[in-house]
């Protein structure tokens, strides 16, 4: 299932903050969304999510979501979003429950998406018991455990400390290896972006607008830390972001 | 000043940290009460308490183990205890169940927020009249007046409980398509059940309150008659009996609440 984004345009009263978004989803892509702060990711992705309706343009679903899929448009929230009262399986069932899944059937799930996450020996773990990184795994495991067609993820990375981060994005490309997933990625990490990102939005300050899209053909298995062809597609980037976000903060300076 | 920095012995640093996580200590309470209660025995023995001013703690307890034996002290605790108990259910409940909907939906709280405000520093004895008339003067009348005073703190404290869960939770609901309902009842309830529940403690201590209030008005048997009749002959040591037992009243209720909190709540910590 294929998501297009036709023509988006967003205002909150007076302030524009997106402006003609236009950018296809492909089914099995990592499509990563960067800018800078406050242009309109997180709102962008609760637009295509459908937690919040745009004031013009269509978020499109193109084709059926694939058998089994219990939640098309599934997030990873940045603050991991579990529920403090449920342990780690408890959490995941939560998710599955009101689709009827329960007993065996939700332990076959989730003991699955635990294994695939590392996480099989904290099931009975309390979300304070667990480390940032973690949280948030349990997070995408609860996500893939209703099947999603298209992963909705804000910036799922940035409340962790950076080694985290590293073995995190080696975890999220062998999820991905083993079976490759659509997601929509907001990150403001330029290194996260070029590692996971097979599609690069990148948005102007606000009001935001597509301002490049970058294709990265090398298969994400082949890209490792460091690697010049990478690195050089990140300072294209950094660039293009570097004279937004200086321009976007002068903007701040003079209000 | 390389020289004093050679010279000064190395100070160890100051432990600043701790504190403000109280722990369970069992026995400090009792401990208090033992200890003012051996005062006041010491003091009416000895003289510098005049028995005008307090009852001997011996006295008291001697009039206990008379209520106990005559068989008096059940016939009084029994009515009370269903009174307290049926009316702040039923004011309780209500309380939640007012609470929540003013927490979830805007016309229910544009409605009701200002009732509630106007009806809470109303003090609820002062309308015992009036619900004599309307409900008569017997148990009903009683427990109307009972859930009323505990439905308004109940009702104030699960609207900030439920205003307080952390609305990313409920977008993440949301975001994985569960039901309304479910999002009540598995992401907002266990949410506020920590507001919940310290609010029912202080609903509880006013129900019993006002069980005594509504006892002394047309009641023959409760705690409130009992302490209303010792009263008015000035008979300290009964009244002191009959405050002693209200006292347990609220102790034990406090300590059941406490019960629950742990149950409930343990994932806190
Ligand atoms: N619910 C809202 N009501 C009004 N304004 C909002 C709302 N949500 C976001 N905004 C505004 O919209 C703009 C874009 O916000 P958004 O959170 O989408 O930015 P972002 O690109 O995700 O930023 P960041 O990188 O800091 O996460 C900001 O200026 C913000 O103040
Ligand atoms: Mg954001």
């Amino acid at each position: 299932m294929d998501i297009r984004l036709d023509a988006i345009s967003h205002s909150y009263g007076g302030t524009e903050v997106l402006r003609d978004i236009s950018l296809d989803i492909p089914t099995g892509k990592i499509v990563c969304f960067v800018g800078p702060s406050g242009c309109g990711k997180s709102t962008l992705l609760r637009l295509i999510g459908g937690l919040e309706r745009a004031t013009k343009g269509r978020v499109l679903q193109l084709g059926t979501p694939p058998m089994g899929c219990l939640n098309p448009l599934t997030y990873v929230f940045q603050d991991f979003a579990l529920l403090p009262w449920r342990t780690v399986h408890g959490n995941i069932s939560l998710v599955l429950e009101d689709h009827g899944i329960k007993g065996a059937a939700a332990d076959a799930i989730i003991s699955d998406v635990l294994a695939r996450t590392k996480l099989s020996d904290f099931s009975n773990a309390l979300p304070r018991q667990l480390s940032g990184g973690m949280k948030q795994r349990v997070a995408i495991a609860r996500a893939l455990a209703v099947k999603p067609a298209v992963m909705l993820m804000d910036e799922p990375l940035s409340a962790l400390d950076s080694q985290t981060r590293e073995l995190l994005m080696d975890d999220l490309v062998a999820l991905w290896t083993r079976q490759p997933f659509t997601a929509a990625y907001v990150t403001h990490n330029l290194a996260e972006a070029v590692r996971l990102g097979h599609r690069i939005a990148v948005l102007s300050r606000r009001p935001g607008e597509i301002h490049e899209v970058v294709e990265i053909d090398m298969p994400l298995e082949e890209r490792s830390h460091g690697n010049p062809e990478l690195e050089k597609i990140q300072k294209h980037l950094w660039d293009m972001m570097r004279d937004e976000a200086r321009a976007a903060d002068e903007e701040l300076l003079n209000v | 000043m390389s020289d004093a920095t050679i010279k000064t012995q190395p100070i160890e640093v100051r432990f600043r940290g701790g504190g403000f996580a109280p722990k369970a200590r069992r026995w400090v309470g009792l401990a208090v009460f033992v200890v003012l209660v051996s005062i006041m025995e010491i003091g009416t023995r000895s003289g510098w308490i005049s028995a005008l001013t307090l009852p001997k703690p011996s006295d008291v307890l001697a009039t206990f183990k008379e209520l106990w034996e005559s068989g008096l002290l059940f016939k009084h605790l029994l009515p009370s205890l269903s009174r307290l108990a049926v009316g702040a259910a039923i004011g309780a409940t209500v309380g939640v169940c007012a609470g929540v909907m003013i927490g979830l939906f805007s016309y229910v709280r544009a409605g009701l927020v200002p009732l509630v405000a106007a009806i809470f520093p109303i003090p609820k004895i002062a309308l015992l009249p009036l619900f004599v008339i309307w409900f008569g003067i017997d148990e009903a009348s009683k427990y109307a007046l009972i859930a009323f005073g505990t439905f308004t703190p109940t009702v104030v404290a699960t609207y900030g409980a439920v205003d307080n869960v952390d609305r990313s939770l409920i977008r993440m609901g949301q975001s994985f398509g569960l039901s309304w309902f479910s999002i009540v009842r598995k992401i907002v309830l266990p949410g506020a059940m920590p507001g919940i529940l310290s609010g029912l403690r202080i609903s509880l201590a006013i129900a019993i309150i006002l069980l005594v209030a509504a006892e002394m008005l047309g009641a023959e048997y409760g705690i409130g008659a009992y302490i209303l009749e010792a009263g008015s002959l000035y008979d300290l040591e009964r009244l002191f009996a009959g405050v002693v037992i209200l006292s347990l009243l609220g102790v034990i209720l406090s300590t059941v609440i406490g019960f629950i909190e742990r149950r409930l709540l343990g994932w806190r910590e």
